[in-house]
């Protein structure tokens, strides 16, 4: 039976076990005098029966769904002769997928080995048996948990507290998901990272002042080791997002102060939704923008000045980076200012201030905080930022200040190892979950600082 | 006016048609008492104030004396405290407020095109509800409107500055050892005091309070009447209040606001032994409010 | 006293006229900050719709094809085998040589055939099989261009014309234009095809197929697991620890950078569950992962201002606090929920990073049919035409971004208008 044939067996059991379980409690308390007699309403022993018919059976078709092709391939290749399988993890993995190729047809068998063919049909054989059992399996299990529930029933029964906990279950484990979703990219990525630091020491890849991630395809080329130091990698980060936010910063603050204090109702009403579109904009836009446009300009200006600029210079790709994060900045800034209480701007204007000079001394000091904490995150998002670092910014890795040369970023680097093909084992795949490991944790951390000042902030003026 | 249509806008559950006469025939009356004097710090005049197309103030004309203390009071939203902002323009910042009328500061029109807003407030100082000290520190709390001003060309001047003003708001002797604390680090009537201090750093001629002690409990409070009355033999001063005592306590004269209307002015103990108006007698008695 | 105060108002009229200036050289710079943003937004804008506007119409070029069974080389079989290995291209060349006669040396009679897209063949083929009675016959069609005689003729050779062009190729075009054999039309076929090395044969169908299988996954992932967890957190969930835990959590996702999704959509998704890559269920997976935490967000906003008086109204009758949340909270909620939904679909319809990794950039002629088909999405198709070596992809690529920008507007329009007419104001 196929999977998509077996869901539907098993759709139409739960809805036979919810009229079974409601005509029941109906008939339970027809002598009883009506339903007002039983615990619950009819609805809750019907949902409680399809509750106990489908919940274990979808819980077992899952786990097994989960379970099925590592099992199988474990035994696969128990079964193959021991001589035929290679030491190293990544060969074993090739040996199997060649297996799995031939069984399922991709490959053709008459150019294999023997034992290879063999290991397919084997495969093959218990692919099919796997199936099998996990049909009757399933089916049986929700007949079984469907007579339960139905016999059980009773006036007395206390369904809808049954059915409501299982409810209150299945939403905590939704809840839950965001932390799995955390777990998994916390132990994804750490794993790998472990295995790149097998290869290459913690050291070497967080002072390396080197970075050229190719790795020979034979172990006697020349230059096979590959050097893996991130310093600059994580400097043409830092020079982009600072770039990004000597724009966005100014610009956001005080086009949030200008539309916050001066603007008329018209012209706010206006520029507040244009500028919110640059916040909507796919960043692969930007990256094109950046790397068709801006970056040509610059270029073209900084030749008639005399300057010798990068195609796919910093510059470019930094400000628009800028401008991508305005908003953002403009709305954070925006938040913070609103925070400070009426009462400070009244007792300063009522000195004899200025609006600006209100502005300067009394606002922004009284949302110093806030802003900081706003800032931090537009660094987060510029540092993880990709798209327009991928499309605008180079590849190589050079340690420079000079925003009109080409530098690479953490993300570029990341994207640039991991697209196309990859052999998943060697270094240079797994520098790019090194590097994301660190990702991870610089914007963490950036993140975590930032929402504790603003949480910090906002207690004080509550 | 009889007795009974009193009695209607005294109870607080009257029916709509009863308030809807009485508040016309409030508005068609004139103030009882003494609503101008001789040689006025502040004159005013016809004055209506108007928030988007709701009315606020109705046709109130009213003199503050020369080093003198006026207490408005008056049941809530009576329009005393929308009268006091008026008259150093803090309405302009609300959107949608309008006044009209006369003002007049020392015979210069307040709201003439000529008047700046920053220099009137300069001359017309305010202290608000809520103590409101800027997160800084104390010293820079109450150099901040000298600074703004110009008016310390050297440290040493404005150091003088900000020690004779917390003298005079009578916290010297409190926070000389801690000037460099941030001043929200204070109590609530300290940090009135300070913002007292704030105001006088400037020197200006006319002090507006807004309910003052509101926020204060009864020590604190009699800290800064104390600090008034000292204060109003240099200064004018317009103060509103919700309490009658502090009213009968620290001010000259009293004028009696409701529903908008200036009811009554006159002096403070007139007003409190014998009022002349209903309104005013059933305010003071306690009979709502 | 009087002296001084005179003294204190001189002082501060005479600072007046700097402090002033100070003001409206504050105010300057707060009007050019709006105004460097909102020339951004036009910049950009019209930067886009200048390069990309053209993508919408596609040159043709009238000719009269004779479907001559000696040239295609198949005789007389009209079976559909025989038929599919014609050589439908040799029938462009035939049309063109009579045209405008053959030339006598190969590098000319290249640049001739250079005037049509490499495509014509396959349309001529498809015409035939569908109609197998032309063989023999002749009929006047309009052929698509190739990519350098599309972009001469839409710049007329102006000094916008960037491509390459020689003179015996504008000899040709002028006499086709002098009997108006040549056309721009509108580029149906764009919005019909997938990706192709060709550009004028290249398409957004393919990616807009595929952006429309993901996002479904996404959001049939992403919004009920978003509104449970927000369900949960709001009405459910006990003050405890693990609470606070979920909460950071979901915090902390809203801020992991999407290229780091990317990194678990190939750990976990694709190595260890085996997952196929480059599948619209991959990606919608990983981009549900992606929004879920926005879904989170909003809809606890959506739960949080539905008042409480209604939640006690119900439980004051007897109602459980399940059914409360069922029958009472959640359908209050859903527009605020669903306004949150759209712009989380918003976003994910954007997303690019995070896809790169997990195989969708492949080079994918055919328009998936199903969800474990390889696929792409508008976005890195985008990306991918955005890196080609050819000039006339930059019209596509922009004119895909309008196309992108075109949905982006309309999500975010349909989410205002349900928040402005299903939004009820307490």
């Amino acid at each position: 039976m196929s999977l998509v044939n077996l869901v539907i067996v098993l759709a139409l059991l739960v809805v036979v076990a919810y009229y079974l379980a409601h005509s029941r409690s109906l008939a339970l308390a027809k002598p009883l005098g009506g339903i007002r007699h039983l615990h619950s309403l009819p609805l809750y022993y019907g949902l409680r029966g399809a509750i106990w018919c489908g919940l274990p059976a979808l819980t077992l078709l899952t786990l097994w769904l989960v379970l099925d092709d590592p099992l199988v391939r474990a035994l696969v290749l128990a079964g193959l002769p021991p001589d035929t399988v290679p030491d190293g993890v990544a060969e074993t993995n090739l040996l199997m997928s060649t297996v799995v190729n031939v069984a399922s047809g991709a490959l053709p068998a008459d150019a294999q080995a023997s034992s290879i063919v063999a290991a397919a049909e084997h495969y093959n054989a218990l692919r099919a048996t796997g199936r099998s059992v996990i049909a009757v399996a399933t089916v049986a299990v929700a007949v079984a948990g469907l007579l339960w529930s139905v016999r059980r029933m009773s006036p007395r029964l206390r369904a809808r507290q049954e059915v409501e906990r299982v409810f209150r279950w299945a939403l905590l484990a939704c809840a839950c998901v965001a932390i799995f979703a955390t777990f998994g990219i916390v132990v994804s990525v750490l794993i790998e990272s472990i295995r790149f630091f097998e290869v290459v020491p913690l050291a070497d890849f967080l002072f390396g002042l080197e970075w050229s991630p190719q790795m020979a395809i034979r172990a006697d080329q020349v230059g096979s080791s590959g050097a893996f130091g991130a310093v600059p990698l994580f400097m043409g980060s830092l020079l982009i997002s600072a770039i990004a936010l000597v724009v966005a910063v100014p610009v956001g603050l005080m086009s949030a102060i200008y539309l916050g204090e001066y603007a008329s109702a018209r012209l706010r009403n206006i520029a507040k939704p244009a500028l919110e579109i640059l916040a909507g904009v796919p960043t692969v836009v930007y990256g094109f923008f950046a790397a068709l446009s801006v970056a040509p300009f610059i270029r073209d200006l900084g030749a008639r000045l005399g300057l010798s600029v990068s195609s796919e210079s910093a510059l470019a790709a930094g400000l628009v980076m800028g401008v991508m994060i305005i908003p953002f900045v403009s709305s954070l800034a925006d938040d913070v200012i609103t925070a400070v209480p009426r009462s400070l701007r009244d007792g300063s204007l009522a000195l004899g201030a200025t609006r600006s000079e209100t502005v300067k001394k009394v606002i922004i000091p009284a949302a110093l905080p806030g802003i900081v904490g706003g800032v931090l995150l537009a660094a987060s998002r510029a540092i993880g930022e990709t798209m327009i670092v991928v499309m605008a910014a180079g590849m190589a890795a050079r340690l420079t200040f000079n925003p009109l040369e080409a530098v690479t970023t953490v993300t570029v680097q990341i994207v640039t190892l991991l697209v196309g093909d990859q052999e998943f084992d060697s270094p240079k795949t797994l520098a790019a979950f090194a590097l994301g490991l660190m990702l991870f944790l610089t914007t963490l951390l950036l993140n975590v600082i930032a929402q504790h000042i603003v949480k910090k902030y906002r207690e004080l003026y509550d | 006016m009889t007795t009974a249509a009193l009695e209607s806008t005294v109870a607080t559950a009257a029916p709509d048609r009863h308030r809807v006469t009485e508040l016309s025939e409030i508005l068609a009356q004139r103030t009882v008492g003494q609503p101008f004097v001789d040689a006025a710090k502040v004159r005013t005049r016809n004055v209506n104030v108007y928030y988007s197309e709701k009315q606020a103030i109705f046709d109130v004309s009213l003199d503050i004396g020369r080093n003198q203390v006026i207490a408005m009071i008056g049941p809530s939203g009576c329009g005393k405290s929308t009268f006091l902002r008026a008259l150093n323009r803090m309405n302009d910042t609300v959107v949608g407020c309008r006044v009209t009328g006369e003002f007049l500061l020392d015979d210069e029109d307040i709201y003439s095109p000529k008047m700046d807003p920053v220099a009137l407030r300069a001359r017309v100082g305010m202290v608000f509800q809520k103590p409101n000290p800027f997160p800084k520190s104390i010293y820079d709390n109450v150099a901040y409107g000298a600074k703004l001003h110009g008016l310390a060309s050297r440290r040493i001047e404005l150091d003088e500055i900000v020690e004779g003003s917390l003298r005079k708001a009578g916290l010297w002797e409190e926070v000389k050892e801690r000037l460099a604390e941030p001043g929200t680090g204070l109590s609530g009537g300290q940090q009135q005091r300070l913002c007292i201090a704030r105001a006088i750093a400037i020197n200006p001629e006319v002090i507006l309070m807004d309910e003052p002690c509101s926020a204060l409990d009864p020590i604190a409070t009699a800290r800064v009447e104390e600090l008034i009355a000292e204060l109003a033999q240099n200064y004018t001063i317009a103060i509103v209040t919700h309490s009658m005592q502090q009213a009968a306590r620290v001010s000259h004269r009293t004028a009696y606001f409701h529903l908008g209307k200036l009811i009554e002015v006159n002096d403070t103990q007139l007003v409190f032994t014998s009022p002349q108006h209903e309104l005013t007698e059933a305010y003071i008695t306690g009979r709502f409010g | 006293m009087t002296e001084h105060k005179a003294s204190t108002a001189q002082i501060i009229r005479a600072s007046l006229k700097r402090r002033y200036r100070a003001e409206r050289r504050f105010r300057l710079y707060g009007f050019l900050a709006v105004c460097f943003g909102l020339f951004a937004v036009l910049l950009l804008l019209a930067d886009i719709i200048g390069k990309g506007h053209g993508a919408f119409r596609q040159t043709y070029v009238q000719l009269r094809i004779h479907y001559d069974p000696e040239v295609l080389g198949i005789g007389t079989a009209t079976d559909p085998a025989a038929l599919a290995l014609g050589d439908y291209d040799a029938l462009v060349r035939q049309a063109l040589y009579e045209r405008f006669g053959e030339p006598t040396e190969r590098v000319e009679r290249r640049e001739l055939s250079a005037l049509i897209s490499n495509g014509a063949g396959y349309e001529l083929q498809a015409r035939l099989r569908a109609n197998p009675a032309l063989l023999g016959t002749s009929e006047t069609l309009w052929l698509l261009a190739d990519d350098d005689i599309d972009a001469w003729f839409k710049t007329r050779g102006g000094d916008e014309f960037t491509g390459r062009m020689s003179e015996r190729k504008l000899l040709w075009v002028d006499r086709l234009l002098e009997n108006d054999e040549i056309e721009l039309r509108f580029n149906r076929e764009f919005f019909a095809r997938g990706d192709s090395r060709e550009p004028e044969l290249a398409g957004i169908g393919g990616a807009a197929k595929g952006t429309l299988l993901t996002l479904a996954i996404t959001l049939l992932l992403s919004f009920p697991l978003g509104v449970a967890a927000a369900i949960y957190l709001e009405e459910f969930a006990p003050q405890n620890r693990w609470t606070d835990f979920i909460e950071v959590n979901i915090n902390n996702l809203a801020a992991v950078p999407s290229v780091i999704f990317g990194l678990l959509g190939l750990a976990v998704f694709i190595n260890f569950f085996q997952m196929p890559r480059s599948a619209p269920v991959l990606g919608g997976v990983v981009l549900a992962l992606v929004t879920l935490p926005t879904v989170i967000i909003s809809s606890r906003a959506a739960i949080k201002s539905v008042p409480p008086s209604i939640r006690e109204a119900a439980l004051g009758v007897g109602a459980s606090r399940m059914q409360v949340v069922l029958g009472h909270v959640l359908p209050l909620a859903m527009p605020g929920m669903l306004t949150g939904a759209i712009l989380g679909m918003a976003r994910a319809l954007g997303e690019t990073a995070p896809l790169l990794m997990i195989g969708m950039v492949a080079f994918i002629v055919d328009v998936p049919r199903g969800f474990s088909d390889p696929a792409t999405v508008l976005p890195v198709q985008i990306f991918l035409w955005a890196d080609s070596p050819e000039r006339a992809f930059v019209e596509k690529t922009s004119g895909a971004i309008m196309v992108l920008l075109a949905f982006l507007i309309l999500m975010n329009a349909l989410a205002v208008v349900l928040r402005k007419r299903l939004e009820r104001r307490w």
